[in-house]
């Protein structure tokens, strides 16, 4: 059985929807590109962010 | 005759807008092959396939049932892998229950890769209806 850690599996989710959000969100391959990387960054982003969120307000 | 060629010809033009649709449901990227957007099928064929194998390879459920308003939204979530999910479902290869976290992880692989299948699919249906180039 594949058990990734917790990041690996959020870089891999950021990565197959970021690719399927640009190619249907855009319509030309350099416009696709920059908004699945934007998508990309913003999924990776944001789990490293309420990460150290949920990491502070712990008990 | 032809008119009634024409009117023939448009019946089956219609009734083959929803081609891309139905194929890229069936099978993820199809309806973008259909219409010879080879690149953007095999993105995306690749992308779905992945994400479906990799929730299986954690030990994912698959949704078979609909006993509760959950169950019914991962199902319904699920049947957007079309061909992928029938095979599977038939073949018994989907976990009945998550025992570990990652087999958690793997089941929301399989229900984002069959929300995202729909997506494309209706990404499919807007080229060919001239909505998006």
């Amino acid at each position: 059985m594949f058990q990734p850690s917790h990041f690996t599996a959020v870089l891999l989710f950021a990565l197959f929807a970021s690719t399927v959000f640009g190619i249907t969100m855009r319509e030309t391959p350099r416009r696709m590109f920059r908004y699945g990387a934007y998508c990309f960054a913003l999924f990776v982003g944001s789990v490293i962010v309420f990460s150290w969120v949920m990491y502070f307000i712990s008990p | 005759m032809s008119n009634k060629a024409a009117a023939a010809g448009k019946e089956s033009g219609q009734r083959a807008v929803y081609l891309p649709l139905i194929a890229g449901w069936l099978v993820p990227g199809a309806g973008h092959f259909l219409l010879r957007k080879w690149w953007r099928g095999a993105f995306l064929f690749v992308a779905i396939v992945c994400m479906f194998a990799l929730g299986m390879a954690m030990g994912g459920k698959l949704y078979t049932g609909a006993e509760n308003i959950l169950d019914m939204l991962g199902l319904a979530g699920d049947v957007g892998n079309g061909l992928m999910f029938f095979v599977t479902h038939f073949l018994g290869i989907g976990a009945q229950h998550v025992r570990v976290t990652t087999a958690d992880y793997g089941t929301k692989f399989m229900v984002v890769a069959g929300l995202l299948n729909v997506m494309a699919a209706v990404d499919a249906h807007n080229l060919r209806t001239g909505r998006k180039h």
